[in-house]
């Protein structure tokens, strides 16, 4: 009887889950070791980034502790509990990565993550950041500002609104095998709202590349609006004339807009949003107009009704 | 008949302290740091998901009594409703001082403003009265029909209980849904029995 048949193999000899993605991560760090000679190539999470030290706009506030940061997240790609995303993000390839920026500009483009790493110099930014559900934290991001992108795709007259969609893949993102949301995950910016210069491609956090339940490996971030809007590892990026609809505003239009700012004036339908609970406070505080950004953001809404256009 | 009256203060005294376990877990927890990142939150969820357990629970009483010959269950159902209240109070609690910190005006506006937090309010006001008149004593003195008539509460509070889980959940409503069809079941036979009568 040939020792190798199927029947033959004991339960000793079947390789544990985990040690079998144990080595796809083996593969990912091997081809990374083979290619940090010649290319700035941070791809797995953990790996130190080189910034230039702390941008504009950065907080005093102490950030949130890592472990919570990366233990306590929304990414329904990967389940809808807090916890589920650190479990079993780790499905997630996140190298090679390609990024298709196209759409109403002259210069359309698949960007390999190692090209959009070199695009500009990278910061250390420390930006709050609210979630829709009433809780915040405080995030020191890498990354830097989506206008240095846009800048170099030169979009059109008719570039009205930025498209993001995230990576689908049920493989890779098996919370995508469930009809919470409808897949991909799409978010959108006015062009103005992306151009501004708080407005983040974040690549890592803590100083290193992003954990993959954090949106490895290129993720947005929007600090004066609801977490939702920060969209996370983007494999597609469009310029448009017309306003998409986002796929928050598909699951229930009335109680997510498109705009979305933090706003403690305006209640989410089925919950107040004047206060907040920063993680790892014991109460609650009060929230704050655009998240606190109202001087850097506050004129991109003049004159819009932010109670009807929430 | 003794033989059974003991075995059956066994279990009592057995379901008594199992009942406990999830408040000792989430003491476990505390001490131990694993709550995770927003505690208070995982807390409330935690004490508000017993809560419900516990009431479906009780209203399995009936049910399960005729269905496995075992009318001594009776005899754990007051228990389990009381522990329903008990950890409806604590969720109740966690919520006026760890959510809102007594800030009357602020827990007043979301009683009236937000159905969820209306829903949970209701079905706690429906179970104070039932928690109240528990014992023997007020047994007898309501009457034992008038007593049945005003326990039979427990339906809407758990309907509104549910409502209060569906209402306040995002978007993944799989949770409360399993909640909603385990008390349509137990309803359903209520309903059931009523109409099989002549």
């Amino acid at each position: 009887m040939p020792t190798n048949a199927p029947g033959n193999v004991r339960p000793s000899e079947i390789t544990p889950h985990t040690v079998y993605l144990q080595r796809r991560r083996f593969l990912q760090m091997a081809a990374l070791s083979a290619a940090a000679g010649w290319l700035p190539l941070p791809a797995t999470a953990g790996v130190k980034l080189t910034t230039t030290g702390k941008g504009p706009f950065s907080t005093s506030e102490p950030p949130t502790p890592l472990k919570e940061v990366t233990h306590y997240n929304n990414f329904y790609e990967f389940g809808t509990d807090k916890f589920s995303p650190a479990q079993r993000a780790s499905s997630l390839v996140t190298h090679p990565w390609n990024v298709a920026v196209e759409g109403e500009i002259r210069r359309p483009n698949i960007y390999a993550m190692e090209t959009l790493l070199k695009l500009a110099p990278l910061e250390d930014r420390i930006y709050r950041l609210r979630c829709v559900e009433g809780w915040s934290m405080v995030i020191p991001w890498v990354g830097f500002p989506l206008n240095a992108l846009i800048r170099q795709v030169e979009p059109t007259g008719n570039a009205k609104f930025v498209e993001f969609t995230t990576l689908y893949d049920p493989a890779q993102m098996p919370g995508q095998r469930s009809s919470v949301l409808s897949w991909p995950y799409v978010e959108a910016l006015r062009l103005d709202e992306a151009m501004h210069p708080l407005t983040l491609l974040a690549v890592g956090l803590y100083g290193e590349v992003l954990p993959n339940q954090n949106g490895a490996p290129l993720r947005l971030v929007v600090p004066w609006k609801y977490g939702f809007k920060s969209i996370k590892s983007i494999v597609n990026i469009r310029f448009v004339e017309h306003r998409p609809t986002t796929t928050w505003m598909k699951a229930s239009s009335r109680e997510y807009g498109f705009t979305a700012n933090v706003n403690p004036q305006i209640d989410h339908p089925r919950w107040s949003q004047a206060r907040e609970r920063r993680i790892g406070e014991f109460f609650k505080r009060d929230t704050l107009l655009f998240n606190g950004y109202a001087e850097q953001v506050a004129s991109l809404y003049r004159g819009m009704d932010l109670k009807k256009d929430f | 008949m003794v033989r059974r009256f003991n075995a059956m203060g066994w279990v009592k005294a057995a379901v008594f302290c199992l009942s406990l376990a999830p408040l000792a877990r989430l003491g476990w927890l505390g001490v131990y740091g694993g709550l995770g990142a927003n505690p208070i939150e995982f807390i409330t969820h935690s004490l508000g998901t017993w809560t419900l357990v516990f009431l479906l629970l009780t209203l399995a009483i009936t049910p399960l009594r005729r269905w496995l010959h075992f009318p001594a269950l009776i005899r754990l159902r007051r228990m389990l409703g009381l522990y329903a209240f008990f950890y409806a109070a604590l969720h109740f609690v966690t919520y006026l001082w760890l959510d809102q910190f007594f800030d009357w005006a602020a827990i007043a506006k979301d009683v009236v403003k937000r159905p969820f937090i209306t829903a949970g309010f209701a079905a706690f006001l429906l179970l104070a009265p039932l928690a109240a008149t528990s014992t023997a004593g007020m047994i007898r003195r309501l009457g034992a029909k008038r007593w049945q008539r005003l326990h039979r509460l427990i339906y809407p509070a758990a309907i509104v209980a549910v409502l209060h889980y569906l209402w306040l959940v995002k978007q993944d409503l799989t949770q409360p849904l399993f909640y909603a069809a385990a008390l349509a079941i137990l309803l359903g036979y209520r309903v059931a029995c009523h109409f099989r009568r002549p």
